[in-house]
């Protein structure tokens, strides 16, 4: 691990202000991700910010009847959050379903949505990776792509995010709160935070820099059937192939994201109109555009028979 | 087995006191080699609470709590397997939580308390978790061992707490008490002998001793 510099974060301004005077500052939270990766020298972050002392560990109900959850809430207490149980259900699903228990304990709100790519080319220092080392090349496009994205993807990158947590927080319109230098707060909707990868594969969020996340909002709950379904290669703490996260309403009208498929969680509004025509007319619609590899062609399957699953345990 | 002639000597200590006088030869040229390699290293002090003992370290600030258990502080019982959190055999307690001590920084836990298995049990007075262990052969090696043994301890309160898992059938309802919900919740801790099924079974008993 390279040598960095360390300081406790006093308040959300001072941790933005003091990320952006420093280019190769970088918060840590639960550090589970960036640890990792400090540890391999995929990252190599001059200066740390730690920002686990700030008090952003609430969940308090918004005036608008949701909920805002604090960037430093861990996953553990956000999926057993009993109003998260009962009225987002899909988002205690998904939180469940990722990590382990170790890891779900320390793991944020916010630090599971900034988390890098498991693509294992972007793991392997030896290889040429465009998010890692922007124009080094992409080692997955020749390589190994059963994991991969399918849609959304670009000649530079066919990384996935990994979060089962973003999928199901897309599902439910969340909207990313933060902070930046100035003092200027923002509110992000969270279908415009992650980004594709285009040619620019290690940008992957619209977040500037030193701009720190405080809060995710939920709006009022939706009522409706919430399913997640993660299919992967192990029973338990693995990462998704393909995930489906739902919300699935009585009359068969609902909303659908998808994780494992591209560089952000999937879903498109335009595709849950087909809602009432089953789960092949949904998924052509969500993945019309689809450039799989021959390695992940199977995902578009998959992805129909998952969310053929999704729909009929909502109508059970 | 021995290694040396002196019975009384374990293989532990005796790699112990191998690794001083090495480090003793050692230890200039390792110290240059590591300030060229990495440049100005900052320091931090803190201060932890490690099984009800209060410690004051200085410690390079990459130390990860692990290191500062096994190097500084001379706990080796929380073990180093992947030091990647894959594998879970570093899983110690800390305020009351189970967490991949790999994967954070020591300076990070200033004033926090932490529980390792050294402070679960001793071998005059066993935790009821360790001789379950015993009892019902949860492990071969025993490489994996403590990390298991603190990750079921935990387990066991986090499933009293009411914290649901991946394969609880309903959010609502307090968790059950069953082998499946065991292995799921117990999947962070990888053993390469694969005891896994002894391991449940031990769980099970002290489970049910507490209910």
């Amino acid at each position: 691990m390279k040598s960095f510099t360390y300081e406790k974060a006093r308040s959300p301004e001072d941790a933005a202000k003091a990320a952006a005077q420093a280019h190769d500052a970088k918060f840590i939270a639960g550090g589970t991700n960036l640890l990792d990766l400090m540890k391999l020298e995929i990252e190599t972050p001059g200066h740390l910010i730690d920002v686990n002392g700030l008090a952003l560990d609430k969940i308090e109900p918004t005036p608008e009847g949701g909920l805002r959850i604090g960037a430093l809430v861990r996953n553990t207490d956000l999926a057993s959050d009993r109003r998260v149980r009962q009225d987002y259900g899909v988002l205690s699903r998904a939180l469940l379903a990722g990590a382990s228990g170790q890891l779900r304990n320390k793991a944020t709100t916010a630090g599971n949505l900034m988390q890098r790519t498991r693509c294992p080319y972007f793991y392997d220092t030896n290889q040429p990776c465009n998010k890692r080392s922007p124009g080094s090349g992409c080692a997955a496009l020749g390589g190994f792509s059963r994991s991969h994205a399918i849609i959304g993807t670009s000649d530079a990158c066919i990384a996935t995010h990994p979060s089962d947590m973003a999928v199901a927080m897309r599902a439910l319109d969340a909207t990313v709160e933060t902070v930046g230098p100035d003092g200027a707060k923002r509110k992000i909707p969270i279908a415009e935070f992650h980004t594709l990868p285009g040619t620019t594969p290690h940008i992957e969020t619209t977040l500037a820099q030193g701009e720190l996340i405080t809060a995710v909002t939920l709006p009022k709950p939706v009522g409706g059937r919430h399913v997640y379904h993660k299919v992967r290669d192990r029973a338990s703490y693995a990462f998704a192939l393909v995930s489906v996260g739902a919300v699935i309403q009585p009359d068969g009208t609902g909303r659908v994201a998808l994780g494992g498929v591209a560089h952000k969680p999937w879903r498109v509004e335009a595709a849950e109109a087909e809602m009432p025509n089953g789960a092949r007319a949904v998924t052509e619609a969500l993945l019309a555009g689809a450039k799989p590899t021959q390695q992940n062609a199977f995902k578009q399957s998959l992805v129909e028979r998952t969310l053929g699953a999704v729909m009929a345990q909502a109508r059970s | 087995m021995n290694y040396s002639s002196d019975p009384g000597v374990t293989r532990r200590e005796l790699l112990a006191s191998a690794a001083v006088s090495a480090a003793a030869v050692a230890a200039p040229s390792a110290a240059h080699a590591q300030s060229s390699l990495t440049g100005e290293s900052s320091v931090s002090k803190i201060s932890i609470t490690v099984n009800g003992k209060e410690h004051e370290l200085a410690l390079d600030s990459r130390t990860t709590l692990l290191d500062a258990l096994r190097e500084h502080l001379h706990l080796t019982g929380s073990k180093k397997g992947c030091d990647h959190g894959q594998c879970g055999a570093c899983t110690v307690i800390v305020e009351g939580r189970r967490i991949n001590s790999c994967l954070t920084l020591a300076v990070m836990h200033d004033g926090d308390s932490v529980t390792t298995i050294e402070g679960l049990g001793t071998p005059e007075n066993l935790h009821p978790m360790q001789a379950a262990f015993v009892k019902h052969d949860g492990y071969q090696c025993g490489y994996c061992t403590p990390g298991q043994i603190c990750s079921a301890v935990a387990v066991l309160d986090e499933i009293e707490t009411g914290i649901p898992s991946h394969v609880s059938d309903d959010l609502d309802d307090k968790p059950q008490l069953t082998a499946t919900e065991l292995r799921e919740r117990m999947s962070g801790n990888i053993c390469r002998c694969g005891a896994y099924s002894n391991i449940i079974e031990a769980i099970t008993e002290v489970a049910g001793r507490r209910a």
